[in-house]
């Protein structure tokens, strides 16, 4: 299978030239296949929104080469439109970008763009709320009348509404309570799940990115630093600790087990994977 | 009583303005609580529970319509007492943004004591001071606009010290911070508590950081649900499941092996003290 997405040697310099000047993104390699559910990681700074805005062509790399469907996004400018359409990004407190007067018109906001006709529109602003989970008579109400998790749930609907290859979401669940976080993240595993699509998730929380995506991308310091499933990147908590990230704490209580002499596989990182661990090394608690 | 309180309501209800045509529904439901002067004390709660507008009471922000709010036995309705009640209890907000005022960190920090008359060299040994609690004298003259988001929290709980609170209340002051920006906030409140004898309020979503108060407050449709020490409140792993909240991934671990038989102690809050239980259940210790 061909990648969707793949990104080579791509280094990103901000305010060159003045004293300013910053690397926020290091010669970084990615690779993403159709379908996939990503996670990407790492501490505020290491580059994530950096890096996930040359996906969708809204920077351009100082260095490097952004492919989509085997093609240099950057090969032909005047399809940089096109590539917004196709890779679909939903920034971090997308909430307040919230412009319309009404939450229909700023979810059919995309759509328009694109120069859809009226019906296709209508039928994908419907279908996008529901996916998020906006009850149809929130539609016609103004955004600043919802709660912020509900705003935030419109502008992702927005970006559904596009109808992307590719959704990407920069901390959706930033700021929000429990509820509202488990909330979102179930929306965005049923659209991952119905659509079949490749979905990128970004997120600072282990705990999050572990039990969603097949697939994670660690950070630190512009550069790649670590990358596989989640179990592959879980055995090795105590490197993730050490770059300040914070490591399940199922997978915490693990370590602490093995460090005490209990023979266990430190890379589970679900509450369900742990106890059964636990029941077989009991021996017969269960029959397990 | 043995120790003295900061903070007192006393059926403390409240309305916000209703919407024209709607019924009003109370914000707060003659909750009566107290904080004792010295204490750390965590407050958990779905959103819409009313921890905000409870928080706002305390420095009255916000009066009530109906009970008491008392500051250090001052009646938070007086108007007389008000700067001295917003002077006692200092509070931080989610948005590290939105609470600075200045281009360098130092006039941020200076900012509330400059307003309240303080005289100049005074306000130099607070500013001074206040950075060093925080951590952050390195940064006196920096833009605050270019720190990290728990470097900019910091600068606000220092604004806050320099006018030398009793009681600091933070409304989810970690909530947009990534895990380093939190433990550096967190050690920073915790300093303060303890070496300082700062009472501490503390909203929060983090069941690992209510962990660390003395207490934990947990509060549904604008009441108290709940109330005890973090070790108790965690152990009624149901309850909170049906408030909206989740356990300690601990206190689930271990309810669920005692599903399976095991008789593990729901109090085994922390990391360590989880495994030690399971391995003396293992028969390992
Ligand atoms: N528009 C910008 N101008 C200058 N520097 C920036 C800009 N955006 C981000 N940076 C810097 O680039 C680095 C990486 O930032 P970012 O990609 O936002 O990381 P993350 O999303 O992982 O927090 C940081 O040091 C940040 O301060
Ligand atoms: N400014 C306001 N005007 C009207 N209602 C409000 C306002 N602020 C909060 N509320 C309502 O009061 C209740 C409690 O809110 P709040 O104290 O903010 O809860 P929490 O901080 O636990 O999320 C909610 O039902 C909320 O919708
Ligand atoms: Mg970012
Ligand atoms: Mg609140």
């Amino acid at each position: 299978m061909e990648p969707i997405l793949r990104v080579e040697n791509l280094t990103h310099t901000y305010s060159a030239g003045t004293p300013f000047e910053r690397s926020a993104v290091q010669e970084m390699e990615l690779t993403v296949m159709p379908g996939e559910f990503l996670g990407i990681i790492g501490h505020t700074g290491s580059g994530k929104s950096t890096l996930i805005q040359h996906l969708n062509g809204l920077l351009k790399p100082t260095e490097g080469t952004v492919y989509l469907d085997g093609q240099d996004i950057w090969a032909d400018a005047k399809n940089i439109r096109q590539v917004r359409f196709q890779v679909g990004l939903v920034f971090q407190y997308p909430e307040y970008q919230l412009f319309e007067d009404t939450v229909y018109k700023d979810i059919a906001f995309g759509p328009k763009n694109m120069g859809l006709d009226k019906d296709e529109i209508d039928r994908r602003v419907r279908q996008a709320a529901a996916f998020v989970g906006l009850r149809e008579e929130l539609l016609e109400k103004s955004p600043f009348e919802l709660s912020g998790g509900q705003k935030r749930r419109v502008a992702i609907a927005g970006v559904i509404a596009m109808e992307p290859k590719v959704l990407i979401l920069d901390e959706p669940t930033a700021g929000l309570d429990p509820r509202g976080r488990e909330n979102i993240l179930r929306q965005i595993r049923q659209y991952h799940k119905e659509k079949g699509n490749t979905v990128i998730l970004v997120s600072h929380s282990m705990e999050e990115i572990a039990q969603n995506v097949d697939r994670i991308v660690v950070l630190k310091g512009a550069r790649n630093y670590m990358e596989g499933t989640p179990r592959q990147v879980f055995s090795r908590a105590e490197e993730l600790e050490a770059i300040g990230l914070d490591v399940p704490q199922v997978t915490r209580i693990a370590m602490a087990l093995r460090r005490r002499g209990v023979d266990i596989d430190t890379a589970v990182y679900t509450v369900e994977e742990l106890k059964e661990a636990l029941l077989r090394l009991k021996g017969g608690g269960a029959d397990a | 009583m043995t120790m003295a309180t900061m903070i007192e309501t006393k059926d403390l209800t409240f309305y916000y303005p209703a919407e024209e045509g709607r019924a009003a529904t109370p914000a707060l439901r003659e909750v009566t609580v107290s904080v004792e002067k010295g204490s750390f004390v965590a407050v958990l709660g779905h959103n819409g529970s009313g921890k905000s507008t409870l928080a706002k009471h305390m420095n009255a922000v916000l009066l009530p319509s109906n009970g008491k709010v008392y500051v250090e036995g001052c009646d938070t309705c007086d108007e007389k007492l008000l700067l001295e009640i917003r002077r006692r209890v200092g509070m931080v907000f989610q948005n590290p943004d939105n609470q600075i005022v200045a281009n360098v960190v130092e006039e941020d920090v200076a900012f509330a004591p400059e307003n309240l008359g303080v005289p100049t060299a005074e306000i130099r040994r607070r500013v001074d001071e206040a950075l060093a609690a925080v951590g952050m004298s390195e940064y006196a003259v920096h833009a605050p606009h270019l720190l990290s988001g728990g470097q900019k929290q910091r600068i606000a709980i220092a604004g806050v010290i320099a006018m030398e609170p009793e009681c600091i209340v933070l409304d989810e002051a970690t909530a947009m911070l990534d895990p380093v920006g939190r433990r550096e906030v967190l050690s920073t409140i915790g300093k303060l508590n303890r070496e300082l004898g700062i009472t501490v309020v503390l909203i929060t979503h983090h069941m690992n950081e209510a962990q660390q108060a003395d207490r934990v407050i947990v509060m549904n449709d604008g009441c108290v649900a709940m109330d005890g020490t973090p070790r108790e409140i965690f152990a009624r792993v149901e309850e909170l499941r049906q408030l909206g909240l989740a356990a300690p991934h601990t206190v689930e671990l271990m309810e669920e092996l005692n599903r399976e038989g095991m008789a593990l102690p729901l109090d085994a809050i922390t990391v360590e003290e989880c495994a030690d239980a399971i391995c003396r259940e293992l028969g390992m210790a």
